[in-house]
């Protein structure tokens, strides 16, 4: 087939939609977005690890450490499907982790962030998977076939990972005045970062247009981030907690809340590599890869001995 | 009653420090397959932790619950084996202090199974499903570090000079142990050192590792059964109560 009729066979089923299989013809700007887009959720997942593991040797009761446990170990399931995604695309997961050490490849950024209680356990199942699932329930219709279906599977931990964080602020919000506190405090920290979560503004993205046709994406950064303010405020009400932003209000011509301008400078900083962890976590995952080094050797030496 | 109240708190603490140590893995592992494995064998440690603290609660009565035995007890208080005490070191260490304690808690809860105290068998039919597959991953990861490169090969070897000083407390038993036995609540744990020996053997010898030489025990270290800890304990502690030791009496 001619390289046109080929992009035209793509295009059909895109329009038609049929998933993007790996052994199909796709454009290569298409297999490096969708390399650039799972490897860069594939890290997040990964890295996300750090600022939750921070808290599983200190969780205030048995079972909370076992659900926490069980949910960072969660994520880790998710970077292992979301990299044999990656792999479908001719990309081995070594390749993929090396970008990411060598800053090549980004992560979220609000995984930059530190948690300094235990209430932000809470705010990160609650806003930070919140935001996640948003985006993540878009992208179990996105048009590569592999990355939608490890989506489904992802969801659903993930909707289950945000109750729990819900809930254990619920308790907070019910407790002691320290408990209260905390709780507030980490709304307050954590909430401005997880709106940075959905991106640029539309106007500044620079690779939506692109993304939106092919159907990779199929909801604008603004879209999916006015979904999520929307769902939010009416959550925080059971809380009895206040999102730090006084221009915060319902507005009925839109029938969306209005929500007070984000500070762009300190997200791109973050992006940069500015933010407050973003030199530990990448350096606590180059440290962990690295003093692997020796043990997958060993594996991979005793493997070749038993062939 | 008392003797229960021991012994089950003795293998609750067992099971919750190892927990407590694997998870120290958990997001910085060598590959993601061994950070999901470690953290598994975590998951199901604290599983039989909390099963042992919520029948000792039970038994203890007033307000105790599986939170405030784990949370609120000291040092002296706590009765777990030195061994599982023991630092991470490298990956090493990990799987062989592993090895070490599940090929323990497997021949331990054969015969617990048949306990006379109802809940403790049938506490120990559930665990000794999950034991036996800690045991096979970690037997697996001896033979494969034992025999997989130069490296690995020293790497385990210092991991047994580290460790092999913590294994002959597993089977000296304590006075609650004794009685347990006695009272065939529990089981003679001296009985369990000749076939745990000869497995652990059976693996090394597939490593191409030997056991350290038999020195009548006189190298062993002993005392965690009975509160006298190494010093890494407090500082475990210090982490894993910090919660409760701050915000006393709250809800989580």
């Amino acid at each position: 087939m001619t390289l046109q009729g080929l992009e035209k066979n793509f295009g059909e089923k895109i329009d038609n939609e049929v998933k993007i299989e790996p052994k199909d013809w796709m454009p290569d700007a298409y297999r490096k977005t969708n390399i650039r887009q799972i490897s860069q959720h594939a890290h997040s997942e990964i890295v996300g690890m750090l600022p939750e593991g921070n808290w599983i040797s200190r969780a205030p009761t048995l079972k909370r450490k076992a659900i926490l446990l069980a949910k960072v170990q969660d994520e880790a399931g998710h970077g292992l499907y979301l990299y044999s995604a990656c792999e479908t695309l001719g990309i081995t997961r070594e390749e993929t982790i090396n970008d990411l050490h060598s800053g090549k490849a980004k992560y979220s950024s609000i995984f930059n962030y530190p948690t300094l209680t235990w209430a932000d356990i809470g705010a990160i199942g609650w806003l930070v998977d919140g935001a996640a699932i948003i985006n993540q329930v878009m992208l179990t219709r996105t048009s590569y076939g592999p990355y939608a279906r490890a989506m489904v599977r992802i969801c659903k931990e993930e909707s289950f990972h945000q109750r729990q964080g819900f809930e254990i602020l619920l308790v907070l919000s019910k407790g002691s005045k320290e408990q209260k506190e905390m709780c507030q405090d980490a709304i307050n920290r954590w909430w401005w970062p997880s709106l940075m979560m959905f991106g640029p503004k539309d106007a500044e993205s620079t690779n939506s247009d692109q993304s939106m046709k092919w159907k990779i994406k199929r909801k604008s950064n603004d879209e999916l981030r006015q979904n999520f303010v929307d769902m939010i405020a009416e959550q925080i009400k059971t809380l009895g907690m206040k999102l730090p932003d006084d221009n915060l209000k319902w507005n009925e011509e839109r029938n969306h809340y209005d929500f007070g301008e984000i500070n762009w400078e300190e997200f791109w900083n973050v992006v940069k590599g500015n933010g407050p962890c973003n030199k530990q976590r990448l350096d606590a995952r180059r440290k962990a890869w690295e003093e692997g080094e020796w043990v997958r050797e060993a594996a991979a030496a005793y493997a070749e001995k038993r062939k | 009653m008392n003797v229960l109240i021991d012994y089950t708190l003795h293998l609750a603490d067992n099971s919750l420090i190892l927990a407590q140590r694997n998870s120290e893995w958990c997001g910085h592992g060598p590959a993601l397959e061994q950070d999901i494995a470690i953290t598994n064998i975590s998951l199901d440690l604290i599983g039989q932790a909390r099963f042992f603290y919520q029948y000792s609660a039970t038994l203890i009565g007033n307000e105790a619950t599986e939170d405030s035995l784990a949370y609120l007890r000291t040092e002296r208080e706590y009765r777990n084996c030195l061994l599982v005490e023991q630092p991470n070191g490298d990956w090493a260490q990990t799987i062989l202090r592993q090895f070490f304690f599940s090929q323990y808690q497997f021949l331990l809860f054969q015969h617990l199974q048949d306990s006379n105290d109802e809940q403790i068998a049938a506490i120990s039919v559930k665990t000794l499903k999950e034991v036996s597959y800690h045991l096979r991953w970690s037997s697996e990861w001896v033979i494969r570090l034992g025999d997989g490169t130069d490296e690995s090969h020293k790497r385990i070897m210092k991991a047994i000079d580290e460790l092999w000083m913590y294994t002959g407390e597993m089977f000296q038993p304590a006075s609650y142990e004794l009685q347990a036995a006695e009272e065939r609540i529990g089981t003679d744990v001296s009985s369990l050192k000749e076939p745990w020996t000869n497995s652990v053997n059976d693996i090394f010898q597939r490593a191409t590792l030997t056991l350290p030489p038999d020195r009548n025990g006189k190298f062993f270290q002993t005392g965690g059964k009975d509160g006298k800890h190494t010093e890494h304990l407090g500082y475990i502690l210090s982490d894993l109560q910090y919660m409760q030791r701050t915000y006393p009496g709250n809800e989580w």
